[in-house]
């Protein structure tokens, strides 16, 4: 399907369309089912007018002090470690890339952890799991340079970085006061518990400014999964999309660990889960951004009420529901 | 050896020095890629051909020397520049997963793409040219993956070719291919360059470049031995100081060609 307009033009899979289209709806009900239900029931006309801001106070209160920054936190944190995912999937051409397992996910754990045993304040956790991240990715990529990145090679030494890095993780948890060790392990699995504002804001400020450079790279990056060689005869500045790409990939999947601690499986999933969805070729990065969003937030929605009794942290929902969905796939697909 | 000073070059390599890491491939290589020209690279394995052709297609930054393209060396021109105006089949490309063939083939467009202009009319009608030329028109909704592989080179020729470039070259496009899909493959480029485009191949075999080139580049050890016509240097001493193999050389029947024709240690025909 081609849309032109003026000068203007582009190609598209109505497919990819369709899908995308669905799951912003799927991203606004769990958005609104989030709000409205829970301990205080708010019913959806309040919930509309609460979020613009002309509600009553009690429901202002509820919804805009309490759930919403949550929610926001979560479609964005899922938004960006879909995209991360994406970025990392495409440049290895392949999906154990994703950033929970070439250790950049771990190595953000090993800074919050050490955030926690530092003081444990909020900035010092958020801030610990953001160097982690970038250390370990500029640390992995300098060991995988060797005259350019080869994307098994970048998977090879990530894999063992994050061999090494869990292990450290363990030691430092043994290590660590009782009431330390509690905390981190609680921010360990990831949670949305308790985010408000001050969590969502430096995610949509990264989100805001990392976006326009993702709608950039994608197409070259699409190249780019063709091999070296055919992207390079295309035009393609190898090495400059490399590293761009790169940067922006461990650059959101640092500050969505920051704001909700490493939530394992939604970069890995997300853009699989998106790529079945659309069946387009590769992985798509506006689709696997909406699938990170809504597997993060419906992950979080069911931890809530579903199971409203033992409150899980999301981390462990999204690893079982995003499991069993992809399971079920690739059960599905023909090859 | 004398080049042909007189015909003119867009694409050509001076004082050449080609090195993977520390092994230097071939040293101080110059070639002439002669306008309008079939120009096939030919050669034993590990003589340089590929290393030439990629750094031609600059895919190997020369370690001395330089590639020009219209006068300019071609490391200094914008990339997309360069991808305008010179194409490259690889010798091998990854399909990505669950391609289609119009999908695959409207890649080869890039380079005239821009984020705002992502699939104009020109794209559109490039690339159905290029999968007409091909013949590819009537797998055109076909997964590329679950095609034979003669049918997928000529997929990867309809790429190249929807790229529009007057030069294009050819990394051994017909290795991997039985006897009929090379001759297929082949005939396609000969119609290719018939219709004005330069082409450069590296190829295997000895005959087939005598057949389809109009230019023939002979290596060995990183050195060019001969180029010209291939009826004015394949001879059988040529053979034997390239290939290290005694030859007999008549004339091919269908096409006029040098047709080299092995000398028999073992089976020779026995007149009864």
């Amino acid at each position: 399907m081609s849309i032109r307009f003026g000068p203007w033009s582009v190609r598209l899979a109505p497919r990819a369309l369709v899908v995308a289209l669905v799951l912003v709806l799927v991203a606004f009900t769990v958005t609104v089912a989030a709000i409205a239900t829970g301990e205080f029931t708010v019913s959806v006309p309040d919930v509309l007018t609460a979020l613009f801001g002309q509600g009553t106070p009690v429901a202002e209160l509820i919804v805009s002090r309490l759930r919403a920054p949550r929610v926001v936190t979560g479609l964005l944190v899922g938004a960006a470690f879909g995209l991360s995912g994406a970025i990392f999937q495409s440049l290895t051409r392949n999906p154990l890339g994703s950033p929970d397992f070439i250790g950049f996910t771990a190595g953000a754990s090993t800074g919050g952890i050490l955030g926690v045993i530092a003081g444990g304040t909020a900035l010092q956790i958020a801030g610990g799991a953001l160097a982690g991240c970038v250390g370990t990715a500029v640390l992995v990529y300098a060991l995988a340079h060797r005259g350019g990145v080869q994307g098994y090679r970048l998977v090879l030494v990530g894999i063992g970085a994050n061999a090494l890095l869990l292990s450290a993780n363990s030691y430092l948890l043994t290590r660590a006061n009782i009431n330390d060790a509690a905390t981190a392990g609680a921010w360990l699995t990831g949670s949305l518990s308790g985010r408000g504002w001050d969590h969502a804001i430096p995610v949509a400020v990264a989100l805001a400014a990392l976006l326009p450079v993702c709608a950039c790279v994608s197409r070259p990056m699409r190249m780019l999964e063709m091999g070296e060689d055919s992207a390079r005869a295309m035009g393609i500045r190898v090495e400059g999309v490399r590293a761009t790409a790169i940067t922006v990939g461990v650059l959101l999947c640092a500050v969505a660990t920051a704001a909700a601690g490493p939530v394992i499986f939604v970069a890995l999933a997300a853009p699989q889960l998106a790529r079945r969805l659309t069946r387009s070729p590769g992985v798509t990065m506006g689709a696997s951004a909406l699938m990170g969003a809504v597997l993060l937030t419906g992950a979080d929605l069911a931890a809530q009420r579903v199971l409203a009794a033992t409150q899980l942290p999301v981390g462990v929902l999204t690893a079982a529901i995003g499991g069993a969905y992809l399971a079920l796939l690739l059960r599905k697909d023909r090859h | 050896m004398a080049l042909p000073q007189s015909e003119s070059a867009r694409l050509s390599g001076s004082d050449l020095t080609l090195a993977y890491d520390q092994r230097v491939v071939a040293a101080e290589l110059d070639v002439r890629i002669p306008d309008e020209s079939f120009t096939v690279i030919i050669g034993p394995n590990a003589c340089g051909k590929s290393t030439l052709l990629r750094a031609l297609a600059r895919m190997l930054k020369p370690r001395k020397g330089a590639v020009h393209l219209d006068g300019s060396v071609i490391t200094s021109l914008p990339s997309k520049e360069v991808a305008r105006r010179l194409g490259l089949l690889p010798q091998s490309s990854i399909v990505p997963d669950g391609i289609t063939v119009t999908d695959l083939v409207a890649r080869g467009r890039y380079p005239h793409q821009k984020l705002m202009r992502q699939w104009s009319r020109a794209d559109e009608a490039a690339v159905s040219e290029a999968m007409r030329a091909t013949d590819v028109s009537e797998l055109a909704d076909r997964i590329v993956d679950e095609l034979s592989g003669g049918q997928r080179q000529r997929v990867w020729l309809a790429m190249a070719l929807a790229q529009e470039t007057p030069i294009l070259l050819l990394d051994e496009p017909t290795t991997f291919l039985d006897i009929s899909h090379q001759i297929e493959v082949l005939d396609l480029c000969a119609d290719l360059h018939e219709a004005g485009r330069t082409m450069v191949a590296v190829l295997h075999d000895l005959n087939q470049a005598c057949r389809y080139a109009t230019h023939l580049i002979v290596m060995r050890d990183g050195a060019i031995v001969a180029e010209g016509e291939p009826a004015g240097i394949v001879t059988p001493d040529l053979v034997a100081q390239v290939f290290d193999l005694r030859c007999e050389i008549i004339e091919d029947p269908q096409s006029g060609t040098p047709l080299i024709i092995p000398e028999a240690r073992r089976q020779v025909r026995t007149t009864a």
